[in-house]
């Protein structure tokens, strides 16, 4: 983390003009919730669409001479196979220290129409460190090149695809792939669009320049349907869709398979292994990890928050709570946490230690709310 | 004729003669945002001033709500707790949480009047 003053986004005038409630998120002011409230931009999101300012976000370009080059780089440090990645496709993976915990997640994109270019988005409270990681590391001729000038809108939900089709018919935005990403004409402004997002709702990230993002955050606010989401509502859906979050599921002493994102590691990374940690990531896999990332749901309708302690039905401590709260489309508390293997099977049994009263809840299937992603 | 005091904690007790009615203040559920969580304490239960006595929750965040006065609590509001977001509706009326039978009524003089929470709350940012 830098020192320095609060930073703020390109769209940080227009947060406050439509009267967000503004709060410091990993070295940013970001806008919590607008007047409607978290719960109404939750639900509106999963109804309607949503527009977030994702600005925060660490973009940056890596470049080379050729995507062999850029992508061999990068399989030294991430579990994903990024050598088979194909043009405008992209791909979730972390940056892994040495023992295999997790620096930071990140999605990694192979643009459609540039030979040797890779683009990042790594989360913005880990920027500096994942960036500093990979620059000790950069072999002759590959460059990282953040680009500190490019804003990141995320438009999510349902009315996502209808509002891209109005505003750029000829893009076929609606055609693209869940994880395709590609520059496109919306509106007039020249951006990068991937058919991704956090929410677990169809919907894209549209990366632009700073300087033209409130004139195109504007346009899209004037679309039917869409609204500003701030980052409290960004939370309970990311949690409803069984999505992780630096910082409380992830974080270096976590490895991918005890966050259950064995599905980001391609079979050849696993056969081959050849990054960090991969010893254990590869025993893990074979043996199953000693703790994992469970979905779990309270009998009754009291949230277990971050913390909570873990319980085995006879009392037992057997793990803790990374992410908990309420999910307005679930209408229920939710939350998830890592519990010892043994504990780890849906329909387990268990207790959430809160105020001192253990609850009973159980061990659910992840997401809890089902993906509605675009595949075609 | 009832009569509303106010804690620094932003809690409230209306006064109905050797009882009190303890909510949120209006403040604080703007505050709070969306209420998804409410839970009173057991009738019978004696607290004493400051004591923590129930709890409100919004979709991030827990708050604790403190006795504003000492008593054994006579009733609690199912209806609230079934429907939380009665507090964010209507938070001094159906939204209130619990009922005490108030055990030293000299206490209330230390609490705020409609005017000096009014006050209070100017104070603050």
């Amino acid at each position: 983390m830098s020192e320095s003053a609060i930073l703020e986004t390109p769209l940080h005038a227009l947060h406050v003009e439509l009267g967000a409630r503004m709060a410091p998120f990993a070295g940013y002011d970001m806008p919590i919730q607008y007047p409607d409230g978290v719960l109404a931009e939750h639900l509106h999101t999963r109804s309607h669409a949503g527009l977030f300012d994702v600005s925060h976000m660490g973009q940056a370009l890596l470049e080379g001479a050729d995507h062999a080059s850029l992508a061999a780089f990068l399989e030294t440090v991430c579990p994903a196979d990024l050598v088979n990645l194909a043009p405008g496709r992209q791909r979730y993976t972390q940056l892994l220290n040495e023992s295999g915990g997790i620096v930071d997640d990140l999605m990694v994109t192979r643009p459609p129409d540039a030979a040797g270019e890779l683009r990042l988005v790594v989360n913005a409270s880990r920027k500096a460190v994942d960036f500093a990681l990979l620059r000790e590391r950069l072999p002759k001729g590959v460059r990282l090149t953040p680009l500190d000038e490019a804003a990141l809108i995320a438009l999510q939900g349902p009315l996502s695809a209808a509002t891209l089709v109005r505003l750029a018919p000829d893009e076929r935005l609606e055609a693209a792939a869940f994880m395709s990403a590609r520059p496109a004409r919306v509106a007039g402004f020249e951006t990068f669009v991937s058919r991704s997002g956090y929410t677990g709702e169809d919907g894209y990230e549209i990366s632009l320049p700073a300087a033209q993002a409130e004139m195109f955050a504007r346009v899209l606010l004037t679309q039917p349907g869409v609204a500003p989401i701030g980052l409290g509502a960004r939370d309970s859906l990311r949690l409803e869709a069984g999505l992780c979050l630096y910082g409380h599921e992830l974080d270096e002493t976590v490895d991918p398979v005890e966050a259950a994102l064995n599905w980001s590691i391609q079979k050849r990374r696993r056969v081959e292994g050849g990054f960090p940690g991969a010893e254990r990531v590869r025993s893990a896999l074979a043996e199953g990890p000693k703790r994992r990332r469970v979905g779990l749901r309270p009998d009754g309708r009291a949230p277990a928050r971050e913390g909570t302690e873990i319980l085995s039905s006879d009392g037992a401590p057997i793990g803790v709570v990374t992410s908990g709260g309420f999910g307005p489309s679930v209408g229920a508390p939710i939350a998830m946490g890592f519990v010892q293997r043994a504990y780890a099977a849906v329909g387990t049994p268990v207790r959430l230690v809160v105020r001192g009263k253990p609850l009973s809840a159980r061990v659910v299937a992840l997401p809890f709310r089902p993906h509605a992603y675009y595949r075609g | 004729m009832s009569q509303v005091r106010y804690t620094k904690d932003h809690e409230y007790i209306r006064i109905e003669g050797a009882e009190g009615v303890v909510g949120i203040s209006e403040h604080a559920q703007q505050q709070l945002g969306d209420v998804v969580f409410a839970e009173a304490p057991p009738v019978g239960k004696m607290l004493k001033a400051g004591d923590p006595a129930a709890v409100v929750e919004s979709v991030k965040a827990a708050s604790d709500v403190f006795a504003p006065a000492s008593g054994e609590v006579i009733a609690v509001n199912s209806e609230v707790e079934a429907t939380p977001g009665l507090i964010n509706e209507d938070a001094l009326g159906r939204g209130w949480l619990f009922r005490i039978k108030l055990s030293d009524a000299a206490e209330l003089a230390k609490l705020m009047n409609e005017a000096a929470y009014a006050d209070y709350l100017k104070t603050l940012d």
